[in-house]
């Protein structure tokens, strides 16, 4: 039975018995960019995936920037 | 946390955290335990957690959460106030509410159809609006200092944008603590040397409720392309943001920019209007453009009864 990794409203579903990195690189998620846990705990990259197993990740990235950059409107404060 | 080397668990991450944030409030000077915090609060996870570190820490901080009406079908703004309202009532703390509808008659998104400040994205008039009301309200209740959740990776997206234009005046400005000056309130970052990834964690493992969504604004953002491409960076080599963002700090220390510009040293001047330090010579920008979004509504009224 394949490992299923949900992210908000996607899931993936890769096979059993490879670390969360890996599935994280088959899935081409960037392991930087989520917490994985699992059962609501928080595991580490290099914990195996096992049958049956279902996984969620949270994302991390947060953003929407009014930090100043150039292009930016306005220059007195 | 590969960039440390260091695994924790649960129980000495939630140590580890606080002891840390402590170990840079004090290396870099930003405020003392006797001083009166005021900390931006958006009920998303970096500001909450911080919140919960300090006030664990000892430290007397107050919340700020400025509604700004992004609603947007998403209940945004809406749902970020329960949560800051509902972490401070659950930890005892006081909060300071502030609607940006019933101060200036229109919501963020609303105002930002109104001017040509950020062409049609809110997030420029959003971050004037919100610089703005926490130096009016640090400055009316006395705090001593205004602190913000921003972490690392907050920090290190701004500095790649800088850099990559050589936005010298921005880079110039841009530091942990920015002192206070003719009516500005010092401003801190006691998160800014963790990742992303660790203040999530943090919330997650303490049992943080926060605003999981992000803002409906936020999608294409530059700071989140520049987040993602830091983070493929450091997926090959961890470090790589720690690295770049303090040897900018270190940079900055030994006087990469004492030749250069002194944007941060300009002249400020009380706003005719509001009060509030400006660099401008008579209006500040937040007054200038909440003006020109009334007159335009005013106009646009005035067209349709004609």
């Amino acid at each position: 039975m394949p490992v299923s990794i949900a992210l908000r409203d996607i899931v993936y579903e890769v096979r059993a018995g490879m670390t969360a990195r890996d599935a994280l690189k088959k899935i081409d998620i960037l392991p930087e960019s989520v917490l994985i846990t699992r059962n609501g705990e928080l595991i580490t990259e290099d914990e195996i995936l096992k049958e049956d197993e279902q996984i969620r990740l949270i994302a991390v990235i947060s953003g929407g920037s009014d930090r100043k950059t150039p292009g930016q409107v306005g220059k007195n404060p | 946390m590969r960039q440390h080397k260091l695994g924790l668990c649960k129980a000495h991450f939630l140590e580890w955290i606080p002891q840390q944030t402590q170990r840079f409030i004090e290396k870099y000077q930003m405020f003392g335990r006797d001083e009166r915090i005021l900390i931006a609060v958006s009920g998303g996870k970096d500001s909450l957690s911080l919140w919960d570190v300090l006030n664990r820490l000892g430290y007397h901080a107050d919340g700020l959460y400025i509604n700004l009406g992004i609603d947007d079908g998403t209940n945004y703004s809406a749902q970020s106030q329960r949560l800051s309202e509902s972490f401070a009532e659950s930890h005892d703390l006081h909060l300071h509410s502030v609607a940006i509808e019933t101060l200036e008659g229109y919501s963020v998104p609303e105002a930002s159809r109104l001017t040509l400040r950020g062409k049609g994205r809110p997030c420029s008039v959003c971050g004037l609006t919100k610089r703005h009301i926490m130096n009016r309200v640090a400055r009316e209740q006395q705090y001593d200092v205004i602190v913000t959740g921003h972490n690392l990776d907050d920090e290190a997206a701004v500095l790649f944008g800088n850099t990559i234009n050589w936005a010298v005046g921005y880079l110039e400005r841009q530091n942990p603590v920015l002192e206070a000056r003719s009516g500005l309130v010092r401003k801190a970052k006691p998160f800014f040397r963790f990742y992303e990834r660790e203040t999530a964690a943090y919330a997650l493992l303490r049992g943080i409720e926060y605003i999981y969504d992000e803002c409906p604004h936020a999608a294409g953002a530059k700071s989140i392309y520049y987040k993602e491409v830091l983070n493929s960076m450091e997926a090959k080599r961890p470090g790589t943001k720690l690295a770049f963002f303090l040897s900018f700090l270190r940079a900055k220390e030994s006087g990469i920019f004492a030749n250069g510009h002194t944007d941060d040293r300009s002249e400020l001047r009380n706003c005719q209007s509001c009060g509030q330090p400006t660099t401008a010579p008579d209006i500040c920008a937040y007054c200038r453009t909440w003006e020109q979004i009334r007159n335009r509504q005013s106009r646009i009224v005035d067209e349709r009864r004609i």
